[in-house]
């Protein structure tokens, strides 16, 4: 893990910065990049500029108080901002170079390569265990023949196989909340998304819950790219490669300071990270 | 090593001053009136419809005559009173009309609240939901109104098509070919009457299906379709099975609208083409003009019977949406 | 390489909706829906389906067999997201036909007897079977008014006085009440019609508006009682806890804290009540009957009413009879319109909240749960 994170740091983690006309340029990055995003609700302009690389198999924490558009950022990842009627957007994301706005793209099909797990545990109330890891691949009509391998598969990578694997017909609602919350990354990694994005995916559980995500988190990163946002700052600490510092001042949301995590805790560049992964406010 | 004792449990009571117990008196006082009313209802209608059971026992509800001997009340007393009342055909009406009414509604509302929560343009959508509102306030009279003036000319077509390409089956079949004042076109104007209730409810339990499941479903790459199946539906299937009983309710007690559109027929039918037909709540205002007092018992006899039935299928849907609601 | 950003980015972007339909689709659509439209035509002029319901129909079927035919070559997910966009279309086109036919053929039916003196003459001088030119809905409508009027003075307090009591006193009998509430919202109206023959009525020895006016409050209890529940209900609890933390009591709580609350949503569910019970015939064919002058005391015999003015003028079947029960519509269907936009109006003023509240309810109150 560790041995990754250095090596990847000094070549992996670049930002675009503002490019006069990013469309014309030619990339061969493979994992998501987003180039000078915008978000707006009505006139309400929620997120300016931001540009960020996502490496193929690393974690990314999205760090910053609470309103600088962290979740709103991670919505524009697979298309998800476009839910709200008054949303809108400017700039591009490209995974693994392709522009997942172009209007040639279908959502749906973005939103199975970029998958995600929300805030508040969801199972599907009306499912069983089973039927929820599966409920990816019925809804995207996927066409899969050994539900069994995959049930036991996913569960397992969201660790949680073990403590359900006799009670698969059990409804998903009968689990404690972080068992649901693993229930859902498992029904997120059914359909073999390449990232995985988790808005606070531990803000609704206790420390130990946590703790099992914190793993799962990890182990997920050796096969596929996970960005998370968090406002717990061990939590970056601990299962971020890099991070990303968003603020607001009172405008919109941007990004200040983007790099490895090891450097965002130690030697930040800005003192405004420095004082918030110490504390200082947020 | 000593044991605590563990200390008995201490009583908390709440002592409310006297200014709110006057307050709680009233509240509660007030919310007993209805209480007091529906059973006010209750009791009258037993007591004064008592006589009538007593007389004609189960006859009451199987019997497919209605005679009130108006002669005699006018002196004639010497003479024993020949009434006999009976409303098993009506009963039975009540429950073709409004079957054929809810057969046609909940499709055409569930299609219709799905539209406008999940397909209809967002510019339209707040006028979609307002002209819902106001057409499940359009008085049933309009209806009844409309129904004969306009949509029999429709029916009448369509009961003709019925009957001449499925006429072998016993139910569409006919005696007179008089499909004006028949069970299905007054069904027809009855579903038009129940959709806009049915809808309204069934479209609001839509929109409250948390988003974050239907999003869910979209981060799965899941289409329309896929999320409505998979979450909406499951979410709203008892708020939709209320809001069909709370229509079937107002099917059965239509008064005015199967008034204008039926002949009311003392004879138990299933030919929903044919003219004969007839339901209970219509029945009560069509014989009330010129009803004896024993006619008027009678007729309270029956507005018991049918505020039972509703009772009944009031009491079915609250159980149902018990059972079925989605624990999360 | 890592980023520093010292500010936002000042660069100036243009909003943009790469998820929006493009307006050349929608264009293209509405084209296509048109030519499906004289497509329709067409076959009503040249197969057994005519009229409207063949030409909608026709309508529906072509643009069915387009679905079809197109969704052919998608994917498996696809095809079937088209296929039931369109039959859920049609499901809902077939749904909302009939409102708009009654809204329109009560305008065109009803229009000619609107005269400007329609709204304050009535029908005492003029016969049923008289020039449209002549007599009035004026009284009926003064009848309607006096009874929804008694029917809200009797059903509000009450209404409320339910809710405050299942939201704030939430008491033994909270189950009793609300399944009682529950119950007498499945009361045929016909039957609350009857009872109030037989007790008000009869006692009195004549029919009335007060008559009248009581069995609408008997149909408007439960619509006001579940309302005003509903509308309590959306009051935070914090708020009340807020209430009792600066020392105040219960009933000081409830008035001034929770009731003022919602006191749009109450309006809403009062205004709302009305405009569901001002059409309602069958009570008031037992209990207020007809009359055809203005009359102003709802105890001194019968009360003339909109929906019996209609009743009566359709009953007599004459041709002018006929067009005054249509005009009349139209003035019953203003009411309950011009209701229901003032209920939206002092809806719409107050804060969001509550404003949801009351939509929720008002579309509930008619008997979920």
């Amino acid at each position: 893990m560790m041995q990754r994170t250095m090596n990847m740091t000094n070549s992996d983690l670049e930002t675009t910065g503002r490019t006069s006309d990013p469309m014309s340029e030619v990339t061969s990055f493979r994992g998501l990049e987003t180039r000078s995003v915008h978000a707006w609700f009505g006139k309400h302009h929620a997120l300016a500029g931001v540009s960020l690389r996502f490496p193929e198999r690393t974690v990314t924490g999205l760090i910053g108080p609470s309103g600088c558009g962290k979740s709103t950022f991670i919505r524009l990842l697979n298309r998800m901002h476009e839910f709200i009627p008054s949303a809108a957007m400017a700039g591009s994301v490209l995974l693994n170079g392709s522009d997942i706005y172009d209007p040639s793209e279908d959502p749906a099909m973005i939103r199975l390569k970029v998958g995600m797990v929300f805030q508040k545990p969801n199972p599907f109330p009306a499912m069983s265990i089973r039927e929820n890891v599966l409920a990816g691949i019925k809804l995207a009509h996927l066409k899969r023949d050994n539900h069994d391998d995959i049930v036991e598969q996913c569960l397992t990578r969201a660790g949680l196989w073990k403590e359900v694997k006799d009670r698969l017909d059990a409804s998903g609602g009968s689990l404690s909340g972080g068992q649901q919350q693993r229930l859902c990354i498992a029904r997120s990694l059914a359909v073999e998304p390449q990232v995985l994005l988790m808005d606070e995916p531990c803000s609704a559980l206790d420390p130990g819950s946590t703790l099992r995500i914190e793993e799962t988190i990890k182990e997920l990163a050796e096969k596929i790219t996970v960005i998370i946002v968090t406002h717990n700052m061990q939590q970056a600490s601990r299962v971020s490669d890099f991070c990303a510092f968003f603020l607001t001042d009172g405008g919109p949301g941007y990004l200040v300071e983007a790099d490895s995590t090891r450097k965002m805790f130690t030697n930040p560049s800005d003192p405004r990270t420095a004082d918030y992964v110490q504390g200082k406010f947020g | 090593m000593t044991t605590v004792e563990t200390p008995a449990p201490r009583e908390m009571t709440v002592i409310y001053s006297r200014a709110d117990r006057v307050f709680r008196g009233i509240v509660t006082a007030g919310a007993l009136t209805s209480l007091i009313l529906l059973g006010l209802i209750a009791s009258f209608l037993v007591y004064r419809s008592s006589g009538i059971f007593r007389e004609f026992g189960l006859k009451f509800i199987t019997g497919t005559e209605w005679f009130s001997d108006s002669f005699r009340e006018v002196g004639d007393e010497a003479r024993p009173d020949s009434s006999v009342f009976s409303i098993g055909p009506m009963i039975v009406g009540s429950v073709v009309v409004a079957t054929i009414a809810m057969l046609i509604a909940v499709p055409l509302s569930i299609g219709g609240a799905l539209y406008i929560e999940f397909y209809a343009p967002r510019s339209i959508y707040r006028v979609l939901v307002a002209m819902l509102d106001l057409a499940a306030a359009i008085p049933s009279l309009i209806f009844g109104l409309w129904g004969i003036e306009i949509f029999t000319a429709f029916g009448v077509r369509w009961a003709t098509f019925l009957n001449d390409r499925l006429g072998f089956l016993p139910i569409f079949s006919v005696e007179f070919e008089n499909f004006g004042r028949s069970p299905f076109v007054a069904g027809c104007v009855l579903a038009s009457l129940v959709v806009p209730i049915t809808t309204s409810v069934a479209r609001e339990v839509y929109s409250r299906t948390p988003r974050d499941l239907i999003d869910t479903c979209y981060a799965l790459g899941g289409s329309k379709w896929g999320a409505i199946r998979s979450v909406v539906m499951p979410y709203g299937r008892s708020g939709v099975i209320a809001g069909a009983m709370l229509g079937l309710g107002r099917a059965l007690g239509e008064t005015v609208a199967i008034y204008l559109m039926l002949n009311l027929v003392f004879k138990y039918s299933y030919q929903i083409l044919d003219s004969t037909g007839g339901n209970v709540a219509s029945m009560i205002a069509l014989k009330f003009g010129e009803a004896t007092d024993r006619e008027i018992s009678a007729l309270i006899a029956a507005g018991l019977v049918l505020f039972i039935i509703t009772l009944i299928v009031n009491m079915v849907a609250s159980n149902i949406v018990q059972r079925t609601t989605p624990r999360s | 390489m890592s980023t520093v950003v010292q500010s936002p980015d000042q660069s100036k972007v243009e909003p943009q909706r790469p998820w929006a339909v493009k307006r050349v689709v929608r264009a293209t659509n509405g084209l296509r829906l048109a030519v499906f439209a004289v497509i329709a035509a067409g076959i009503t002029l040249v197969t057994p389906l005519a009229n409207a319901d063949g030409w909608a129909l026709a309508f529906l079927l072509v643009n069915l067999a387009w679905t079809l035919a197109t969704a052919a070559r998608l994917g498996a997910k696809e095809r079937r997201d088209a296929i039931v966009r369109v039959v859920v279309s049609s499901l809902a086109f077939l749904a909302f036909v009939p409102w708009l036919s009654i809204f329109v053929s009560t305008a065109l039916k009803g229009y000619k007897g609107l005269y400007p003196g329609y709204l304050f003459n009535d029908m005492r001088i003029t016969s049923y079977d008289d020039e449209l030119t002549f007599g009035g809905v004026g009284h009926a409508v003064v009848g309607s008014l006096i009874m929804v009027a008694i029917a809200t003075i009797l059903t509000l307090p009450l209404g409320i006085l339910s809710g405050i009591y299942l939201t704030e006193i939430r008491g033994r009998l909270t189950f009793l009440v609300r399944f009682i509430v529950q119950s007498m919202a499945g009361v045929p109206s016909v039957v609350a019609g009857l009872f109030i023959f037989a007790t008000v009525v009869q006692s009195m020895g004549r029919y009335s508006g007060l008559a009248g006016g009581v069995a609408l409050a008997v149909l408007m209890l439960p619509t006001v009682s579940r309302t005003a529940e509903e509308v309590l209900k959306l009051v935070p609890d914090d708020l009340r806890s807020a209430g009792y933390a600066l020392g105040a009591r219960q009933w000081r709580t409830a008035l001034m804290v929770v009731l003022p609350t919602v006191r749009a949503g109450l309006t809403t569910a009062a205004i709302l009540g009305v405009a569901r019970v001002i059409g309602e015939t069958a009570p008031l064919l037992l209990t207020s009957l007809n009359t055809n002058g203005f009359v102003w005391n709802p105890i001194g015999g019968t009360l003339g009413s909109l929906p019996t003015y209609i009743f009566a003028m359709f009953m007599y079947g004459s041709e002018y009879s006929v067009a005054r029960a249509w005009s009349g519509s139209i003035v019953l269907l203003a009411l309950v319109l011009f209701f229901f936009l003032l209920a939206r109006r002092l809806g719409g003023r107050n804060e969001r909240r509550t404003r949801v509240g009351v939509g929720k309810a008002a579309s509930t109150s008619a008997g979920t749960k």
